[in-house]
C-alpha cells in the first residue's frame, strides 16, 4: 500500500543555514505519529516545509503524499489535497469574521477539487455542530479570527478548522504550547475524534504531557535535522525521564 | 518574504487592462469648439437655455479663473494639462426624448453593461418585493448631460425634487439661486472655479422640510467622448428635518490620453436634516505603464447649515490616475455632526491625495473621520485631513482614525494631518497606523487553501470592513466586488 506521507532524507535550510539533515519519516493512514526534541532541532520546520511555507529551501531529499510530489505543489494545492497544519501562534486577522474565513477556506479547497461550494446555511449547519463538540460559543464564529482569543480559544479554533476541512494529514505544531489542562483536554478530545483508518497525524511536541491526552502510536525523537530514534508510546514517557540530552550529544 | 516578492512581480508584469468597464459607446455627439473662451461659456450656457443670471454666474467665474494658477500642492505628478486641447461640452446628438423609448439605444445598452437599472420595473398589482430589495432612482449622465432620470413621477408624490441640474435651473430658479454656489463659492479653488464656468450638467436634489425620502437617488457618471473633459455639479439640499441618501458611480472607457473629471458636489442640511452621500469612484485607471486614465479633481463639501443636522460621507476609490478630492464638511450649525468614510485604493501607477475637512464653527459639533488606505503596485496613496474648530466650537469632538495598508515594497502611503484648535474646550483625537500585508498572515489563508490573491481579497476586506458597512447594502456588496479587481492587478 502506498504509504500517506513519506519524506526520504530531506535537507532544508533557512538564509543559509541548514535546519534539515537528512530527515527520514514515513506515515500510513490510520497512524498518530508524535515527533519530539528538544528546541531548535528542527520541529517546526518539518511543519512549515510539509506545508509549503516560503523562505524554506529544500536542498535534498523529497517527500510523496499519497505517492505524489508534495515539494512540486503550491501551498493551497497541498491544503486541497489534505494537508492541514494546526499552527503554533495562530494568525489574527482583524475585520474578517471566524465563519467567513472557514467559508472562504472550504470552498475555496472544493473548487480546486472540483467539487461544488457548500451554501452558506449548510455551512453554518456544519460549522454550528463541530463547535458545539468543541465546546465553542457560537459567538466566537462572529468574532474576527483569532482577534482577542485566548490561548486556549485560538488552538480550539486551530482543531475547528480542522474537523471542518477533514484533512488527510494533520500536522500539530505544538499545539499544547499556552494551554492550561482544561483547554487542553478539550482540545485532545478534538484531535482524537479525528483520529480514523484513513487520516494520517503528525503531533509534534516538546513535552510528553500533550501525549497523555493523544496517545501516539509512534514516537520519533528529531534532533539536528534527523530523527534519530523511534519507538513506541513508551519512548515519550522514557523522554521524560532522561531528557534530550544524550540525542544532543549524539547528533553533535 | 518570498510572497511578497511574488507579488511585486506580478505587480510588474500585469497588464492593469483588466479594467472591466473600459469600452466606448459609437453614438454621434454634439460638441462644443474645442479650448475655452468665454465664447465656450457663452456656447454651454446657450445649449443649456439658461437664464441671464446664471450665465452671469458663469462668465464671473471664468474671469475668475484665468486670474488663477493650479494647485501645485498635492502629493501629485503629472505634465500640465493643455485647457485648450480640450472639449468642454459633449452630448449625444438627438432630438427632445419624453421617455425612455427615445432615448439612442446605444446609450441604454451602455447603462445595461454597466448594470445600471434606467428601466424603472413597474409593480404589479399584488406582488411583494423580496425583502431587502429596494429601488433606487437614477439620474444618468453621459459626458456632459443627464440622458435620464428615473421614478420621477414618485418622488415628485413625496414632494422631492429629483432632476439634471440644468433643468432645475430653468424650472426651480429660487431655489437654485438660493444655494448653488453657497457652500464651494465660485471663487473657491481653481478647479472649482473652473467647474462654475464651465460646468454643464449633474444632479439636482430637494427634499422638502420633514420628508424622508422614500427611496435611494442615484447618479451615475459616464465619460465616453474622447479629449472631453466632465464638469458635473451636483447640488442636494435637505430642508428642515429631511433626510436623504444620495449615491455615486462613475466609469469610463480605456484611452490613452488623460482626461479630466473636476466636479463639484455641494451638499446643505438645515435644522435637524440629513444627508448621506455615498461615492463608489472607478474612472479608468490608466494601464500598467500609467498611460492614460481620468485626472479626477474634484470638490465636494457640504454644509450643516442649520442646529441638529448631519452630513456623511462615504467613498470606496478605485479608479483614476489622479485622484485629488477632499469630502468636507462645515459644521456651522450647533450639536452637527460630520462624518467621512473612505476606502482609497491605489494600485499600478496611481496617485491618490485624497481626505476630508472637519471645520467645527457651532458648538458641542462632532465628526468622525475613519480613513482606509490601500497602495500597491508603485502607487502613491495619500490622506490628507483638516480639522478645526475656531472659537466658538465650544465642546467640539472629532476622532480620526487613518489606517493604511501596503502590498508590496514599491508603493507609498502618506498621511498628512492638520489639526488646528482655538477653543479650548475642544477635544480632538487622532489615530494612524501603517502596516504591510503580512507574509505570516497570507501563509495561513494559503494553508487554508485559498490562494494568494484571494488571501490578498480578505484580508483587505477584513482592512476595510469599518467603512463598507456605512454603505447602502447594494452598493457594499458592488464595493466588495470592486475592491478584488482593483486589487486582481497586486497579485495576479
Amino acid at each position: 500500500m502506498t504509504p500517506l506521507l513519506e519524506i526520504r532524507d530531506l535537507r532544508a535550510e533557512i538564509a543559509g543555514r541548514k535546519i534539515l539533515n537528512g530527515l527520514d519519516l514515513r506515515v500510513d493512514a490510520g497512524e498518530t505519529h508524535a515527533i519530539m526534541g528538544p528546541n531548535g532541532a528542527g520541529k517546526s520546520t518539518l511543519s512549515y516545509v510539509l506545508a509549503g511555507k516560503p523562505g524554506y529551501e529544500i536542498t535534498g531529499g523529497e517527500i510523496l503524499f499519497k505517492g505524489e510530489d508534495l515539494l512540486a505543489m503550491a501551498p493551497d494545492e497541498r491544503a486541497a489535497k489534505g494537508v492541514f497544519l494546526a499552527f503554533q501562534y495562530p494568525l489574527e486577522i482583524p475585520g474578517v469574521a471566524t465563519v467567513t474565513f472557514l467559508r472562504a477556506a472550504l470552498n475555496a479547497q472544493r473548487r480546486k477539487r472540483g467539487q461544488e461550494e457548500l451554501s452558506s446555511p449548510d455551512l453554518l449547519k456544519r460549522v454550528r455542530e463541530i463547535a458545539k463538540k468543541l465546546g465553542i460559543d457560537p459567538e466566537m464564529l462572529r468574532r474576527p479570527l483569532n482577534v482577542g482569543f485566548s490561548g486556549g480559544e485560538k488552538k480550539r479554533n486551530e482543531t475547528l478548522q480542522m474537523a471542518l476541512l477533514e484533512p488527510l494529514l494533520c500536522v500539530l505544531d505544538e499545539t499544547d504550547s499556552g494551554l492550561d489542562i482544561d483547554a487542553l483536554k478539550i482540545v485532545a478530545n478534538g484531535v482524537n475524534a479525528l483520529r480514523s483508518a484513513e487520516r494520517g497525524m503528525i503531533v509534534i511536541t516538546h513535552y510528553q504531557r500533550l501525549l497523555d491526552y493523544i496517545v501516539p502510536d509512534i514516537v520519533h525523537v528529531l534532533a539536528a535535522g534527523r530523527i534519530v530514534r523511534t519507538g513506541g508510546k513508551e519512548l515519550a514517557l522514557e523522554l521524560e525521564a532522561t531528557g534530550y540530552a544524550q540525542y544532543q550529544n549524539e547528533a553533535a | 518574504m518570498a510572497a511578497v516578492q511574488e507579488t511585486v512581480e506580478r505587480v510588474r508584469s500585469v497588464d492593469v487592462e483588466q479594467y472591466k468597464y473600459g469600452f466606448e459607446t459609437v453614438i454621434e455627439s454634439d460638441k462644443a469648439p474645442k479650448g475655452l473662451s468665454e465664447d465656450t461659456v457663452r456656447f454651454i450656457s446657450a445649449k443649456k437655455n439658461e437664464p441671464a443670471w446664471m450665465l452671469e454666474w458663469r462668465l464671473q467665474a471664468y474671469r475668475r479663473w484665468l486670474t488663477m494658477t493650479e494647485p501645485k500642492w498635492a502629493r501629485v505628478n503629472y505634465p500640465g494639462i493643455d485647457y485648450q486641447d480640450l472639449y468642454f461640452y459633449s452630448a449625444p446628438k438627438k432630438k427632445e426624448i419624453g421617455s425612455l423609448d427615445e432615448l439612442d439605444p446605444e446609450i441604454l445598452k451602455t447603462y445595461e453593461k454597466l448594470g445600471i437599472p434606467l428601466r424603472e420595473v413597474e409593480m404589479l398589482e399584488g406582488v411583494v418585493r423580496p425583502e431587502g430589495e429596494r429601488r433606487i432612482a437614477v439620474d444618468a449622465v453621459f459626458d456632459s448631460v443627464s440622458v435620464a432620470t428615473t421614478f420621477q413621477k414618485e418622488l415628485k408624490q413625496a414632494g422631492v425634487i429629483f432632476m439634471p441640474i440644468s433643468e432645475a435651473i430653468r424650472e426651480h430658479p429660487d431655489l437654485v439661486k438660493k444655494y448653488l454656489g453657497t457652500v464651494v463659492p465660485t471663487s473657491d479653488n481653481y478647479f472649482a472655479t473652473l467647474n462654475s464656468a464651465v460646468f454643464s450638467d449633474g444632479s439636482f436634489v430637494y427634499v422638502p422640510p420633514g420628508v424622508r425620502c422614500p427611496m435611494e437617488l442615484s447618479t451615475y457618471f459616464r465619460i465616453n467622448e474622447r479629449n472631453t473633459g466632465q464638469f458635473e455639479r451636483t447640488l442636494i439640499i435637505a430642508d428642515k428635518g429631511a433626510y436623504v441618501s444620495y449615491l455615486e458611480g462613475c466609469t469610463a472607457p480605456q484611452r490613452d490620453e488623460n482626461q479630466l473629471h473636476a466636479a463639484v458636489v455641494e451638499l446643505v442640511t438645515l435644522d435637524d436634516a440629513e444627508i448621506k452621500y455615498s461615492t463608489v469612484q472607478n474612472w479608468y485607471p490608466g494601464n500598467s505603464e500609467g498611460v492614460g486614465g481620468i485626472y479626477n479633481f474634484v470638490t465636494k463639501r457640504g454644509d450643516c447649515r442649520g442646529n441638529n443636522s448631519k452630513i456623511s460621507w462615504t467613498q470606496v476609490e478605485t479608479g483614476s490616475a489622479i485622484t485629488w478630492k477632499y469630502p468636507s464638511c462645515i459644521l456651522r450649525g450647533d450639536n452637527s455632526r460630520g462624518e467621512f468614510y473612505s476606502i482609497a485604493i491605489s494600485n499600478g501607477h496611481q496617485q491618490v491625495d485624497s481626505g476630508t475637512k472637519m471645520i467645527h464653527l457651532g458648538k458641542n459639533t462632532t465628526s468622525r473621520i475613519i480613513s482606509k488606505g490601500i497602495a500597491a503596485g508603485v502607487s502613491q496613496n495619500t490622506y490628507r485631513g483638516l480639522v478645526t474648530a475656531h472659537r466658538k466650537a465650544t465642546g467640539a469632538r472629532n476622532f480620526t482614525a487613518c489606517d493604511s495598508l501596503l502590498i508590496g515594497d514599491k508603493c507609498g502611503a502618506h498621511t498628512v494631518p492638520y489639526i488646528e484648535v482655538k477653543n479650548s474646550s475642544a477635544l480632538f483625537e487622532h489615530e494612524a497606523t501603517t502596516s504591510k500585508i503580512s507574509e505570516d498572515v497570507l501563509f495561513y489563508c494559503v494553508q487554508r487553501g485559498l490562494s494568494q490573491e484571494e488571501a490578498v481579497g480578505l484580508v483587505v476586506n477584513g482592512f476595510v470592513k469599518d467603512v463598507l458597512q456605512q454603505l447602502p447594502m447594494e452598493f457594499a456588496v458592488e464595493a466588495q466586488k470592486l475592491i478584488s479587481i482593483s486589487l486582481e492587478g497586486s497579485v495576479g
